[in-house]
């Protein structure tokens, strides 16, 4: 970026600042002994051109919409659109989580982003012993088609797309989104949206699992088979580091982790025998924004220049779209504190304002009381005007990528890049993701990084305000959002119902055809849609895979 | 007894998979000198109770994070009357509303930490709570 003597010249002047500085600090030395983010990588007092003298404009930058995409994805970036405002909501039974949609639709949301139970998670139906005192708790709960035809109506299908955080049971809720929408009239070819689908940060991070890797690799990549050919607006697999992070990962663990995640995918795809840039440019990115705004500013930036090199480098991709680390952004629900929950708008603020800068192309921010409950209508709301403000009132989305070029965001990103791509060598020697998940590698940095830091906050090297910090004893009281127990038994006597009144002989072919369709090699997807459109429960699905291909258990390790 | 090291068991019970905390509790237990085991995830409450017992623990630790507290949580120290062991005393963390602690104190819960509690809250409590 610079010439040499420029460079020459800002050393020599760096010199004499140190010993400017050298003087001032004799007589008032700096705050802290040492200072590093929160993922503990040490920052120093200043970022020179003599940190950023390899950086080659055209190599390591480019321009937005141009390779390797370090700018940004698109060319206008935010000025031509906005990313998409998309509040995950889910709660009770599919009525209650169907008004939230709406309510939301109806103050500006633009996209739709589900949140489901832990049993639906799971691949357990509401009336299983294991869901007790679980249904409709923290998400939507669903069991058939006819709780997921309440949750979308009134939604024009063909108009909002819809993102599911859903994983072991991913492909059955894409078949009845599938199901739902041709009910309406609306082709598989006409229906936009994501599923989450990305079961190894399940085993690496969320802890959301049914099967075994292998067959769980296998769902998958029969999902991304599936929509490449049929349904070409859907985001087959959102590569999430969002729940990496969440589990105490540093952030370049998050980054490389995700971005390894990615590569497991892609080799898997291929593997299948697929093109490359038949399905990579469906696969979508998904990040935490956490609290250290320049570090995860660097992350976004870092990812998509590693992204578009491997696919280029290592996968030989040529569609330019195959190169694109498209990504939505969820800000960290683990930085929120329950200790004066109202200061959990301007963390949120924050975050989400680095994801903006970062380049996202979607964001959930976090209402205020989601340390203690799902959200409330109006906590929601501030969270969604919270977006607002950042894209049409502050003019952070003025100009693209406006942080490039700063010394220290510029280092930092080259950082976040080197460090990460350290880790996905070792993932690779190791022997591919899979294997490292298998040794427990990354649970067991992740584990580690978590008690770091949770030991640095206990000994106030890490200062949350309100917690460790600025106390107070008073309790500031947000009202809660409860879910009524009505909900379960709500829950209970529709699956009774449409057990009753199904075509039972259909049920049992639609199930035997899973069967054998998960023991050969045929995509499952077919007798998903068939089987889901004859009301075949999720857990009957679920059970059916967990009796041919048997389940993952927690090895349990601390 | 006071030459034996104190037994913790901590459980993940119900579908919930956020287990961040339980695993840095067991580990700051662990170098705190106790002897942690720890159910590893997706645990029904007989499950709990009965590795409680098989593993003659001195006391139990659960943790919960997606909102099905109110449920599992009195549900184990149920089960614990039911067998003859609530004399094993039972603490709980996670996501948990300050208008549920009550409830669940009265449910037998012994004690109830929530986010932002230092692992040395935890580790004092047992101290002075479990001999």
């Amino acid at each position: 970026m610079f010439t040499k003597e420029t460079v020459e010249r800002v050393a020599e002047r760096h010199q004499e600042w140190e010993k400017l500085l050298a003087k001032s600090l004799a007589k008032a030395p700096e705050r802290l002994e040492r200072f590093s983010t929160i993922s503990d990588e040490e920052i120093k007092n200043i970022y020179t051109p003599e940190d950023v003298d390899e950086l080659d404009y055209d190599k390591d930058l480019g321009f937005p919409g141009q390779f390797p995409y370090t700018r940004g994805v698109q060319a206008s970036m935010h000025r031509g659109r906005l990313w998409t405002m998309r509040q995950f909501a889910g709660m009770g039974g599919a009525e209650e989580t169907n008004a939230r949609f709406h309510y939301l639709m109806d103050h500006g949301e633009t996209g739709l982003s589900t949140a489901f139970d832990m049993p639906t998670l799971m691949g357990y139906d509401s009336d299983n012993p294991i869901s007790l005192g679980e249904v409709g708790k923290c998400g939507v709960a669903i069991d058939t088609l006819a709780d997921m035809e309440i949750l979308f109506e009134g939604i024009p299908m063909d108009k909002v797309t819809t993102s599911m955080t859903i994983n072991p049971p991913a492909a059955i809720l894409l078949a009845m989104y599938i199901a739902v929408a041709e009910k309406k009239g609306v082709g598989r070819d006409k229906i936009g949206g994501t599923i989450q689908n990305d079961m190894l940060k399940e085993f690496i991070a969320q802890k959301t699992f049914m099967l075994p890797p292998e067959p769980s690799m296998r769902i998958i990549v029969d999902t991304v088979e599936f929509c490449t050919k049929e349904v070409p607006r859907w985001n087959s697999i959102s590569i999430s580091g969002y729940h990496i992070r969440e589990a105490g990962s540093t952030a370049v663990q998050e980054l490389a982790f995700t971005i390894a995640d990615g590569v497991g995918y892609v080799q898997a795809c291929v593997d299948r025998g697929m093109d490359v840039d038949d399905f990579a440019p469906r696969l979508s990115y998904f990040f935490n924004a956490h609290v250290d705004f320049f570090e995860e500013i660097a992350k976004y930036r870092a990812a998509r220049r590693m992204w578009a090199r491997i696919m280029r480098d290592r996968f030989g991709a040529k569609n330019p779209k195959s190169l694109l680390l498209r990504f939505h952004t969820q800000t960290a629900g683990c930085s929120l504190t329950a200790q004066q929950p109202y200061n959990n708008v301007v963390r949120t603020s924050f975050q989400a304002l680095s994801s903006v800068l970062g380049g996202t192309q979607s964001l959930h921010t976090n209402s205020l009381d989601e340390t203690l409950s799902l959200p409330t209508e109006h906590a929601v709301t501030i969270a969604l005007r919270t977006q607002q403000i950042i894209g049409e009132e502050i003019g952070v989305t003025n100009t693209i990528d406006p942080l490039a070029g700063s010394y220290f965001i510029e280092s930092l990103t080259n950082e976040m890049e080197s460090k990460a791509l350290d880790y996905i060598q070792k993932i690779d020697d190791m022997g591919g993701i899979l294997k490292a998940i298998d040794v427990g590698f990354p649970q067991k940095e992740i584990a580690d990084a978590a008690y770091n830091y949770q030991r640095q906050v206990d000994e106030g090297e890490k200062t949350i305000v309100g917690v460790n910090k600025y106390q107070m004893d008073e309790t500031l009281k947000v009202d809660l959002l409860t879910i009524d127990p009505v909900v379960e038994r709500r829950q209970h006597q529709r699956l009774a119902k449409i057990k009753e009144t199904r075509d039972a002989a259909k049920v049992e072919a639609c199930l035997k055809a899973i069967e054998n369709a998960s023991r050969g090699t045929d995509n499952l997807m077919p007798h998903l849609i068939e089987a889901v459109k004859s009301y075949v429960s999720v857990q009957e699905i679920c059970d059916c895979w967990r009796k041919v291909y048997g389940r993952y258990t927690d090895p349990g390790m601390f | 007894m006071s030459d034996k090291k104190i037994k913790v068991l901590i459980a993940k019970p119900g579908l919930d998979g956020h287990d961040r905390g339980a695993k840095i509790i067991a580990r700051g237990l662990r170098d705190a000198g106790f002897e942690v085991v720890y159910t590893g995830l997706h645990q029904t409450p007989e499950e709990i109770v009965a590795t409680s017992i098989q593993e003659d623990v001195d006391v139990i630790g659960v943790s919960s994070l997606a909102g099905a507290h109110m449920y599992l949580f009195p549900r184990i120290i149920e089960l614990l009357v039911e067998k003859g062991a609530d004399d094993i005393p039972v603490f709980g963390g996670g996501i948990i509303p300050e208008d549920d602690i009550p409830v669940l104190l009265k449910a037998g819960i012994k004690a109830v930490f929530t986010p932002g509690s230092p692992v040395d809250e935890t580790i004092n409590w047992i101290r002075e709570n479990v001999v």
